[in-house]
């Protein structure tokens, strides 16, 4: 296990490891999307106070999860990066930012066209809002910080530790509905006893989220290849790879 | 129930839809554009080859 770990850390076995499981994950992202669009747009049922307006859920719900679940990864493969000096964690990392930076995008233009029919606005400078938004510029900093210093491995490290000190953001975001007054509705899925959302709603909830969580992790290996390919340009097994293709 | 009611969402399709045309698009954008640009790199690469021979 280790030793495959290990074998892993060579780019080239990294690439090829990144294509095949890229696509098996992507298959099954949409495996459980279908599934999980039909049932969040035909057969749950509209909420009792909220009406039809409630599958909006079945995305904004799934984007914030991954918003916060991205970042994590990537706060965990730069901690990797940093302690072990695995190359392909910081390549992990840096491929994850961009896709956690389109979640959260997405987490709050869905959160808005929720909030305005039914809090009335847009918009709020609540707890949840502004620490979800506060994320949002988490992960543009830490990409703009890894592409603004000169030097590959000076830039990773950089952004690795800003990664790491913005993981406090994190339990913040999650709290923020507890700690703080807010027109944001509590948790209904992560409580400690049982779940206040029934099934209906549940099934279609977990399966988007399962979806989503694949498809980040296909796509971030899809890019992970192309920042391998960067790196490795000038060595010998990207020679032969592009070599092949030609004769 | 027919189809322009289930369009409608209960007067709120215009939220509904736009939430997931926006989730469809970010999806098929991180998609795409990592597969072209793995297929500019490759190209790239083997023309920069090609030359230096």
């Amino acid at each position: 296990m280790l030793k495959a770990f290990h074998r892993l850390g060579a780019p080239r076995n990294f690439y090829r490891f990144a294509g095949t499981t890229s696509r098996w994950l992507g298959w099954g992202a949409l495996l459980l999307a279908l599934p999980g669009l039909y049932l969040s747009l035909f057969y749950s049922p509209p909420d009792y106070q909220q009406g039809e307006s409630v599958r909006i859920m079945y995305i904004h719900v799934p984007a914030a999860w991954m918003s916060l679940f991205i970042y994590m990864v990537m706060a965990g493969s730069a901690a990797v990066m940093l302690v072990w000096r695995v190359k392909m964690a910081a390549v992990f990392a840096s491929a994850s930012a961009p896709i956690g930076a389109a979640f959260t995008f997405l987490a709050l233009v869905t959160g808005s066209l929720w909030g305005k029919p039914m809090w009335g606005t847009w918009w709020i400078w609540d707890a949840r809002l502004t620490s979800e938004l506060i994320l949002l510029f988490l992960y543009f900093g830490y990409m703009a910080l890894e592409s603004a210093i000169e030097g590959r491995d000076t830039a990773a490290r950089a952004a690795a530790v800003l990664a790491l000190v913005g993981v406090v953001n994190i339990p913040i975001i999650h709290y923020s509905v507890e700690w703080w007054n807010t027109l944001h509705q509590g948790p209904t899925v992560t409580k400690f006893d049982k779940p206040s959302i029934h099934w209906s709603m549940l099934i279609p909830l977990l399966l988007m989220a399962l979806s989503f969580t694949l498809y980040y992790l296909a796509v971030a290996l899809r890019r992970a290849r192309c920042l391998v390919l960067e790196r490795e340009r000038k060595s010998q097994w990207v020679r032969e790879l592009t070599g092949e293709s030609e004769s | 129930m027919s189809f322009s009611e289930w369009f409608a969402m209960g007067g709120y399709g215009g939220y509904v839809w736009a939430s997931y045309g926006l989730a469809l698009a970010i999806v098929a954008y991180n998609l795409i554009a990592p597969i072209r640009r793995e297929r500019r790199l490759l190209r790239e690469i083997a023309r920069r080859r090609r030359r230096e021979r």
